[in-house]
């Protein structure tokens, strides 16, 4: 179910009828394509920054159109508007229309709107809460922050959310309406002595309401943990160079999974062949204490969806069970011409963009290991906890990441925080040398976004910790300590 | 009919700096004390050529209007895709609602009246060739540079396909000290993604583009092609090596993210938070002296040029880094005010928020080495053409990052190498870099030339 007051939300605000969708869905089919879909999006959204402890800046906005798209087999028109008068839909349908080339198809399939999850039941989607309340969550931040610490020079707190509206019906009959608060709190730190720098950021959210951040993830959890990461880096030594023994914390290390075998797992990749994983289905790709999964049904979860940007409802989809590739990621268009089932993964940044198969929350099933055993087998590498960003090169299968926080271990013991290092490695081989999973899975905090070929996302990752056994890091490996002058 | 559609003929046809003024007039009869409208409309098309077969075409247009107000030293902005009376309404009162959250802030404002201004005479930003060509020859475009890749080599068996784009836009702004301005860009690229298979089933893709204002300035279909295949073919048969510490030789498209990290550093925005090592250096040596950085955002038919700034201030040509000396920092209003110093009018205004800023042309003067010169004088090294992450850390200095690219052994490109990390401190990799190639190519607002840099180190295994 859709919250009720946004059901029918096009019909209503816009006058929208089922005749209208037939006509406009005939229209796209008037040079014969397979088969035809429109997506209406109807988008709220705010966003506040609260900096040197003033709110400096506080915005609001709207944007709505809608994206007709003609698949005629291999190929897809694309066409949108964000004038949703019938004028200007059936011109972008008719535009899209001319990928086919071949006598028109009229039928289109009654609509039946399948009974959706509700995985994000929110009362008072957040974009309509009270602005001023909004306004204090940042300023508790602010406080909590500079308060921390004296070295504490710079904090930034910025807060953004959004309420997503959506229609999507396709010439199969699909009809699908969702709903999607999404909300995130963020904060920065900059800490400083004479002799060092150090900066932290932190955040989280999900699809949410603003009472998310009246829980546990109260704005001075986040300030504490960028303000204690920023004056970490005060005293962080240079990294060490080279491969060496890895062991990734619980959480937002899982962008690993994200970058190393996620990306290479969504269909089109595989079904053009030019992904790294084609052709592996079956094959081992990690250790058998590996297996990962893409779950985009998690409640109130950032990279959850009741129904995908498609129509189709999400599901939890096995990518790799115990070591053995098992499945892909799909959207419409792979699943028809591979032959696989719709996993539920096409997803669009907005009616401008074409849909193509995404992650939702991709994740690693917890282990056996006692994550302290994990610590204490390794003779000499690091830990690392936490990261910015990574990307793949998903031809070759080249991923990085950027360890944003992470320690020296030696003779099992955590020892010095190192300065960050991006680690580098292979995404079809590096699950292989996961020796260790940790029984403490945990996922992130919800601040993540993906991007592809353009297209932002919003998505979630999960770990527990885990050792690999050989990785490259890349640090300096000079052998000044803490504090150096350069 | 309805009466949306009628509202939307009437819209399409009034003029945007109409809307705009309007815009601001209706805020200051509101209660603003100044206000700044921004509009902007634009038309898309692209298309992608897979195997020779159509696999995407994609055509549209957009249009989206922002505001921002301000209550004395109070502001907050607001935006709308809908340009209907009862849209724009909606909005504007929204943005009235919204200033009474915002703190007071003693440098918040729009530029003092006497500033704004337009650069006069045609900057050769529009061309309506971009869209001259019939669909099915922008097509053939495409599918003819794919072609031209897949045939270079019988290696080459796959591809993430050959693309045609074509876009036009046109941006509006208005401000309540009577500023008025608009300008129109048009913009084309061609673009191909080969991907190369060797006798062990490895595969490696890479990517060659053109990219011009004007459709009789793009390079031809089979050159981008072939040098897209040349690319690409080179990664085959990539290898790790030893971590080592060697000269490093950065392609003019992966030097171009030192440009970006400059710019990063000389931010007004970075530089007054404390957020670059670059802040309070003014007049300081900060790179070798062999590094001349501009920002010029009057270069007639530049990727980054136009008339004025995102708040109306006529663009400039600044002098960032003479000789290796930070000149100047690069600044919008807000941030010259913070730090006592002139507007550099690199103002970047999206349709919400504050301004930003951002780059016009903004580049590494060249060199007299040829890339190859520069390459014969190192026995033993790295030629970087592509990085992998973003690990630069603007705060520290802190620098580590993915790569591939060619081993150097005397002289020469000698074997493709990959899934090894470049690790160093921006402080120290300015100051080294050794040298600065003659081969500066403007493909976007920020280029640089072949640059070598001393000093890193080189993870691998």
């Amino acid at each position: 179910m859709v919250t009720a007051n946004q059901e029918r939300f096009f019909f209503e605000h816009y006058g929208l009828t089922n005749h209208d969708l037939e006509t406009y869905l005939t229209a796209a089919l008037s040079a014969g394509g397979d088969y035809a879909d429109l997506y209406f999006e109807y988008l709220t959204s705010t966003s506040l920054m609260v900096d040197e402890s003033l709110v400096k800046s506080a915005s609001q906005g709207i944007s709505a159109g809608c994206g007709v798209r003609v698949i005629s087999g291999e190929r897809t028109g694309y066409a949108y508007t964000d004038d949703l008068s019938p004028k200007r839909i059936l011109h972008a349908a008719r535009t899209a229309a001319l990928i086919a080339s071949a006598p028109a198809k009229t039928t289109v399939a009654g609509f039946q709107q399948k009974p959706a999850r509700s995985l994000y039941p929110v009362a008072l989607p957040s974009v309509d809460a009270d602005i001023t309340a909004k306004v204090e969550l940042l300023m508790r931040a602010d406080r909590t922050a500079r308060g921390y610490d004296p070295r504490i020079k710079e904090v930034r707190a910025s807060y953004a959310d959004e309420l997503r509206t959506i229609l999507v019906v396709g010439s199969d009959g699909t009809f699908a309406e969702d709903s999607q608060p999404l909300a995130r709190l963020n904060v920065s730190c900059i800490a400083k002595t004479d002799a060092s720098s150090g900066r932290g950021t932190s955040g989280g959210g999900g699809r949410v309401a603003l009472d998310f951040f009246f829980g546990d993830k109260t704005p001075e959890f986040f300030a504490k943990e960028s303000a204690r990461q920023s004056i970490l880096q005060l005293d962080a030594r240079e990294a060490p160079v080279g491969e060496m023994e890895v062991v990734l914390g619980p959480g937002w290390p899982g962008v690993l999974l994200h970058e190393a075998v996620g990306h290479g797992l969504e269909a089109d990749f595989n079904r053009k062949k030019t992904s790294a994983f084609a052709g592996l289905i079956g094959k081992r790709v990690a250790s058998e204490k590996c297996t990962v999964v893409d779950n985009g049904t998690m409640p109130w979860r950032r990279g959850s969806l009741n129904v995908d940007d498609e129509g189709q409802p999400t599901q939890e989809t096995v990518l790799i069970e115990n070591g053995i590739l098992k499945g892909y990621l799909s959207d419409k268009l792979s699943s028809k011409l591979m032959g696989l089932a719709d996993t539920g993964n096409g997803r669009r940044e907005s009616y401008e963009h074409i849909p193509m198969p995404r992650m939702t929350n991709t994740y690693m099933l917890a282990g056996q290991d006692d994550p302290g055993d994990i610590i204490r087998s390794v003779k000499n590498g690091i830990y690392a906890v936490n990261f910015g960003g990574g990307q793949v090169d998903i031809t070759n299968g080249k991923f990085v990441f950027l360890a944003s926080e992470a320690y020296l271990i030696e003779n099992g013991q955590i020892t010095a925080p190192i300065k960050g290092a991006t680690l580098i490695g292979n995404g079809p081989d590096v699950l292989t040398r996961v020796s260790m999973v940790g029984n403490d899975l945990k996922l992130d905090e919800g601040v993540g976004t993906c991007g592809k070929d353009g297209q932002a996302v919003p998505v979630g990752v999960g770990i527990p910790t885990i050792k690999i056994d050989r990785l490259t890091v890349g640090g300096t490996g000079k052998r000044e300590t803490g504090g150096f002058m350069q | 009919m309805t009466t949306t559609l009628e509202t939307s003929e009437t819209k399409l046809a009034t003029d945007l700096k109409q809307i705009a003024t309007d815009v601001v007039s209706r805020a200051m009869k509101g209660g603003a004390t100044a206000a700044e409208c921004v509009v902007r409309e634009g038309d898309e098309f692209s298309t992608v050529v897979r195997l020779g077969q159509v696999e995407t075409l994609k055509e549209s247009g957009s249009r989206a209007i922002g505001v921002r107000v301000f209550f004395g030293l109070r502001a907050a902005s607001t935006y709308s895709s809908d340009f209907s009376a009862a849209g724009i309404e909606r909005m504007l009162k929204s943005a009235l609602e919204l200033a009474k959250i915002t703190s007071e802030d003693p440098y918040a404002g729009i530029p003092e009246a006497g500033n704004f201004g337009s650069l006069s005479g045609d900057l050769h930003l529009y061309h309506e060739d971009v869209y001259s060509l019939p669909g099915p020859e922008r097509i053939e475009y495409a599918r003819r540079a794919e072609k031209a890749a897949l045939d270079a080599d019988p290696r080459i068996k796959n591809s993430e396909g050959g693309s045609f784009d074509a876009a036009t836009g046109r941006k509006v702004l208005a401000n309540s000290h009577g500023f008025v301005g608009e300008y129109r860009r048009s913009y084309c690229s061609v673009a191909v993604v080969p991907i190369a298979q060797d006798e062990n089933g490895g595969m490696q893709r890479d990517y060659w583009y053109s990219v011009a204002r004007s459709l009789a300035k793009l390079d031809s279909a089979e050159q981008v092609g072939k040098e897209a295949a040349r690319r690409t073919l080179r990664r085959l048969g990539a290898r790790k090596v030893k971590t080592t510490h060697v000269p490093v030789v950065l392609d003019p498209m992966v030097a171009s993210s030192m440009l970006e990290h400059i710019f990063e550093g000389v931010n007004g925005d970075s530089v007054y938070r404390g957020a670059s090592f670059l802040a309070g250096k003014l007049g300081q040596k900060i790179a070798g002296a062999n590094v001349n950085v501009v920002d010029d955002g009057t270069m007639p038919g530049g990727f980054g040029t136009t008339p004025f700034d995102g708040e109306g201030i006529p663009t400039r040509r600044t002098v960032v880094i003479e000789n290796g000396i930070l000149k100047s920092y690069l600044l919008n209003t807000y941030t010259a005010k913070k730090l006592g110093l002139e507007t550099t009018a690199n103002a970047s205004r999206g349709l919400a928020g504050t301004p930003g800023i951002g780059p016009g042309n903004y580049f590494l003067e060249p060199g007299t080495k040829t890339p190859n010169q520069i390459i014969a004088e190192i026995k033993d090294g790295l030629y970087v053409t592509e990085f992998l992450g973003h690990g630069a850390n603007l705060v520290t200095g802190d620098y580590s990052r993915g790569a591939s690219g060619m081993w150097i052994v005397n002289g020469e490109p000698a074997y493709p190498v990959e899934e090894i990390t470049v690790a160093g401190n921006l402080k120290d990799m300015f100051c080294n870099i050794s040298e600065v190639g003659s081969d500066l190519e403007f493909r976007g607002s920020v280029a640089s030339p072949t640059i070598r840099i001393d000093g890193l180190t080189i993870g691998g295994e």
